[in-house]
């Protein structure tokens, strides 16, 4: 039987989650059963029963996120309702607990996965590898699995059922871990699940300037980003910094504003479904990346995009 | 700690797609781990102590391990295999932590090449440890670890007794470069080589590729730009 764990947040589950949930139930070709820990919202169950979620197994009794506490209780419910294959939505958070919760359910583990498995020989998955230089092919050998899908890698798929929501109650465990603070930028949407991402690089000039930047990001309802050299220089924060180094993303459309595209770069971006670069070097290395490309002053150019944006 | 190919390296694959092409690629410390061992370093000239660099891999790795030796770090412990998966070098791992008395365990967020992102929990699972992943803070205050980690849309403050694992995240410090002194220190200093416990394979690659290759850019007129939302809203239909 094929699950994902819905990951809660705050009260929610994102849209990350909900291609989780038509991914299992694809591969299961039926309905799923998801686990989240804590309440969520009323009507959120209803948004999991659209793509396959027939049952909703909310673990009850944990009050803060600690890693290892969160996989124990998560692995227990998958062994009790005999879940195989568990399917995480590949968050900060999953990144924390599917290995323990492979651990856990002697499961085969792969993580940073971008489509459907292929049955024809064993279990086979493809996932970026190289931080997006290239992609691997890999079968997971245990009769238990565990995937960490990449977001905006498959479609949402619509697979209306009911859905029962059943609760249960943690063990008791003492955390040894304990939240001090917690901050989040609010509003903002998350780079790493963005469908549209504005990044900008030293072509920019300055800190100062990313003004422009902002308000094409906003009215494309989009992430901002950054390269590599303009988080070291501290104009934007590292959790911005896409590349090797940095994040891999897989937008459906990246927009990279004074990036000259250096190999390190691409790696973490060459995945976007469709790649737009503006630069006013016409050498720059990300027009051979780009779908389509505007050789330009980008002080010149950001304005007239935002204009056509908001027409 | 992982060895992986520079970060400048343009990657092919080899033996019908099924192996990284290794040929004129130059190996270094995982970025992330780099940071890890830059931290311990500084941890242990403020508390106390020593570091111990352990990586899964074969001879060819040692060269590597050397640098990290030079950067500072006292020891070197190389299990001597394949890191053939993410699940085989945390179990190595952690026998080399249960057989010494470590109390803190960092690990790189990811390494740069399979991306994996999986060690520091599995460290933490196997070991029945709390684990922190993505840290840009690490930190001993009050006779505990103090972490700062990234978390989805935000950042979070984490205290927790000894022994923990966690991961490095970029933010973490400046990682260091080893000066001729260390270099020359590095070639005395201990370098253990262990041989791996036998495990069930999990994972096994079957095949790589490339991402295919882009088709020539549309390039559109500067002084028309407001033209490239046309395209992405109508041609692209990748805008609303």
């Amino acid at each position: 039987m094929t699950g994902i764990y819905a990951e809660n947040a705050d009260g929610q589950f994102k849209k990350a989650i909900l291609e989780a949930a038509s991914y299992a139930a694809t591969i299961q070709n039926g309905p799923i059963t998801a686990i989240c820990v804590g309440s969520p919202n009323a009507s959120e169950a209803e948004k999991l029963a659209q793509y396959g979620v027939e049952k909703l197994i909310v673990i009850e009794g944990i009050h803060a996120f600690d890693a290892q506490q969160y996989a124990q209780a998560i692995a227990k419910v998958a062994k009790e309702n005999g879940l195989s294959t568990l399917v995480f939505a590949n968050t900060y958070e999953a990144k924390s607990l599917a290995p323990r919760v492979a651990v856990h359910m002697d499961a085969a583990f792969a993580s940073n996965v971008i489509a459907y498995p292929d049955n024809s020989n064993g279990f086979v998955v493809k996932r970026s590898v190289f931080s997006g230089k290239g992609y691997a092919y890999v079968k997971l050998e245990n009769a238990n699995k565990i995937i960490a899908l990449t977001p905006n890698s498959t479609d949402l798929i619509s697979k209306p059922c009911s859905i029962s929501v059943q609760t249960q109650s943690a063990d008791a465990f003492q955390a040894k871990t304990k939240i001090e603070s917690t901050h989040k930028s609010s509003g903002k949407i998350p780079l790493t699940e963005a469908e549209i991402v504005v990044s900008a690089g030293r072509g920019m000039k300055g800190p100062e300037n990313w003004g422009m930047v902002e308000d094409l990001a906003q009215a494309l309802g989009a992430a901002t980003a950054c390269s590599k050299p303009v988080s070291d220089m501290g104009w934007r924060p590292h959790s911005e910094h896409v590349g090797q180094t940095g994040i891999t993303i897989k937008p459906n459309l990246y927009i990279a504003i004074g990036i000259s595209g250096a190999i390190q770069h691409l790696a973490g971006v060459s995945s976007s479904k469709v790649i737009v670069a503006i630069n006013k070097d016409p050498e720059a290395p990300f027009f051979k990346a780009a779908d389509y490309g505007i050789v330009g002053d980008a002080f010149e150019v950001l304005p007239q995009l935002l204009t056509a944006v908001k027409a | 700690m992982s060895v992986v190919p520079d970060t400048t390296t343009k990657i092919t694959f080899t033996n019908n797609d099924t192996a990284l092409n290794t040929q004129g690629v130059q190996f270094i410390i995982n970025p992330y781990d780099e940071l890890s061992l830059t931290k311990a370093l500084e941890l242990t000239e403020k508390h106390g102590g020593t570091v111990t660099v352990a990586t899964v891999g074969l001879a060819d790795t040692d060269a590597v391990i050397r640098k990290a030796l030079a950067i500072g770090a006292h020891d070197a412990i190389r299990i001597n295999a394949e890191p053939r998966d993410a699940q085989f070098v945390a179990e190595q791992l952690s026998h080399i932590v249960k057989a010494n008395a470590y109390d803190l365990v960092l690990t790189g967020r990811e390494s740069i090449d399979y991306n994996g992102g999986q060690i520091c929990g599995l460290l933490g699972a196997y070991l029945d440890w709390p684990s922190v992943n993505v840290c840009t803070k690490v930190e001993f205050e009050n006779g505990q670890m103090a972490f700062e980690r990234d978390i989805d849309g935000g950042r979070q403050a984490v205290s927790v007794a000894l022994p923990v694992v966690a991961s490095s995240q970029k933010d973490l410090c400046e990682p260091r470069i080893p000066n001729m002194k260390g270099i020359m220190a590095a070639r005395t200093k201990p370098l253990q080589v262990v041989e791996a416990s036998s495990s069930a394979q999990v994972i096994t690659h079957q095949k790589f590729e490339n991402p295919p290759a882009k088709q020539a850019v549309k390039l559109i007129d500067a002084a028309n730009a407001g033209q490239l939302i046309d395209i992405l809203r109508n041609e692209a239909k990748i805008i609303a």
